[in-house]
């Protein structure tokens, strides 16, 4: 089995009555890339405080490296970066990074080539007040891979971000997911955790709804969307057909069949051809991970 | 201890504010020194402040130790600001994140209150030698080194009032509103003071535990001690005899303070979701 860089048990946290975050479990494994998917106030940044020590838990706990050191020391071998870039503003990017490398103890070598990776070198000397959105979000990556971190952990890094922003972030995420860095990513973005997780938590009301593989997500056989002249003949084959599971009536006549085993559209058509049923249309497809993700997370 | 000192200094020294107030604090002190030795002379007036004999050793230790501590309040603005700039900033949960524990958090900022308190002492200390040296009738070095309890006390008020300084900064989390606390702590002193005077006197030991009232036990007013002022009290008033010294009950009350407005802090920082 892989090493498991954090486990959560049964973490809860309420503020008053409302419960931000209930019973949530889940096991990050070393290597893969983790997605927190759920809308804003689902509890994702909520659960990410709790693992980073500054949310106390009502309940519940958590572990760091399947070790028992205190929560500040196994911080020292992650990275993370919550919500917005947090910086001294008077102090420059390099001094920033200066004064991390002072908490995490660490060498102040590495600064200068973590800024290469997020393309800030050149401006390592300027106030941390005088930077761009964009800018404080890559200098907050490049302070979150200062000590060459076990797993990085990101909330909503493009959250504010302009279009050319987003994409130099996720360039970035992407290269360090390369180099098999164990990521934690918590986002609202549906594409964003498909384009770049591999395993994915859905929440909703602080509740976990899903986990496991994203590819898994809509681990369905798909459906087929057909019509002939005689709509009803074609219902009563669709329900005949065994690898039919449900049949649903769309405009235009269109019946849309969900298919219960993998099957070729040319075997549904050559049956329905016996059966002395022509279709005018016939489309195969896969659910899209967003009707999945729809359908997991409906009231 | 000292990582985290470190830590703390770093941060200070790479904050304009911080960095103004103290040399201002520090300038201060020296004008003080200045202005004391100017001769004022105004054809018929000639005066001179140190000619007065509140240079002379080992009075100068206590005088000074009174009127430098009023000073305080500009260190004092400067270290509410070190805290509730972290909440401001929300560096603190950076901090947190990057892997300073909350209690380390605080005996970093605490370090700095140590370190504040002792540099001022030493300020005092060096500003007062200078001055004693300079204008004093007696400099026989057992006069000059006694009386060195008011050192002491000068640190502990200076100790105490800072870390109350640092507990108000992570309670309010904002500057302005916590040297308005600051004040108000002092308003409701005097309140309960005034109350114990006139409705409650029994209750009149209990006044010496008031924190702000404490600090300010440790160190007595000089000023009728000098000898022209107490010649004159004691024409007026035969009885008149009043101890000067640093009473030690005073010193264990603003160190207790001192202890309880740390682990206040920690508990603060502890119980609260950032």
């Amino acid at each position: 089995m892989a090493e498991r860089i954090l486990i959560l048990d049964r973490l809860t946290k309420n503020y008053g009555k409302l419960k931000a975050v209930d019973n949530l479990s889940f096991t990050i494994e070393k290597g893969n890339i983790y997605g927190i998917l759920g809308p804003n106030g689902s509890g994702k940044s909520t659960t990410l405080g709790m693992v980073l020590n500054v949310v106390n838990p009502s309940s519940g706990n958590f572990r760091w490296f399947e070790s028992d050191m205190p929560t500040h020391d196994a911080l020292k071998k992650i990275g993370a970066i919550i919500e917005n870039p947090n910086f001294y503003p008077n102090m420059s990017a390099y001094e920033n990074l200066k004064l991390v490398c002072k908490i995490k103890e660490l060498d102040v070598l590495s600064i200068d080539e973590k800024l290469e990776v997020v393309g800030l070198l050149d401006r390592k000397n300027d106030h941390f007040k005088q930077y761009s959105l964009g800018m404080k979000q890559r200098l907050a990556i490049a302070s979150a891979l200062l000590n060459d971190p076990e797993i990085l952990i990101l909330d909503e890094p493009t959250n504010g971000l302009d279009p050319a922003g987003i994409h130099q972030i996720r360039d970035i995420i992407t290269r360090i997911a390369n180099q098999g860095t164990t990521i934690l990513l918590a986002s609202h973005l549906l594409d964003e955790v498909e384009k770049i997780c591999t395993h994915v938590v859905i929440l909703r009301e602080g509740k976990n709804l899903y986990t496991g593989r994203v590819d898994e997500m809509n681990a369905t056989h798909g459906f087929v969307e057909v019509a002939a002249d005689d709509p009803a003949k074609v219902k009563a084959f669709l329900e005949s057909c065994e690898e039919v599971s449900k049949v649903k009536e769309l405009p235009k006549g269109v019946m849309k069949a969900m298919l219960n085993q993998p099957t070729d559209a040319a075997t549904l058509n050559q049956k329905a051809a016996q059966q002395n049923i022509f279709f005018n249309h016939l489309i195969k497809r896969k659910e899209s991970l967003e009707d999945s993700f729809l359908e997991i997370t409906k009231n | 201890m000292l990582r985290l000192f470190n830590i703390e200094f770093y941060k200070f020294i790479r904050s304009r504010s911080a960095k103004v107030l103290s040399i201002i604090y520090f300038a201060l002190f020296a004008f003080i020194a200045l202005f004391s030795s100017i001769r004022f002379n105004f054809g018929v007036v000639d005066f001179r402040v140190a000619e007065q004999g509140i240079f002379n050793f080992p009075y100068v230790w206590h005088f000074n130790a009174y009127f430098l501590a009023v000073l305080k309040i500009f260190l004092a603005i400067v270290i509410v600001s070190l805290m509730s700039s972290e909440y401001t900033n929300r560096t603190l949960k950076q901090n947190l994140i990057d892997g300073l524990s909350k209690w380390e958090f605080i005996q970093s900022k605490f370090s700095m209150v140590v370190v504040l308190s002792l540099t001022s002492t030493l300020a005092y200390f060096i500003i007062s030698l200078i001055l004693g040296l300079v204008f004093s009738d007696f400099t026989e070095a057992s006069i000059i080194f006694s009386d060195m309890e008011y050192i002491a006390a000068y640190f502990v008020k200076l100790l105490g009032f800072f870390s109350l300084c640092m507990f108000l900064g992570i309670l309010v989390k904002r500057s302005a509103f916590a040297l308005g606390f600051l004040f108000l702590i002092w308003v409701l002193e005097g309140l309960v003071r005034l109350f114990i005077n006139f409705e409650a006197k029994p209750l009149e030991f209990l006044k010496q535990f008031l924190p702000l009232q404490a600090m300010s036990n440790l160190i007595v007013e000089p000023v009728t001690k000098l000898e022209a002022v107490s010649s004159a009290a004691n024409q007026l008033n035969p009885e008149f005899d009043k101890d000067y010294g640093v009473p030690l009950t005073a010193i264990i009350i603003v160190l207790v303070w001192t202890v309880i407005f740390v682990l206040g802090s920690y508990k603060l920082l502890q119980k609260r979701d950032l």
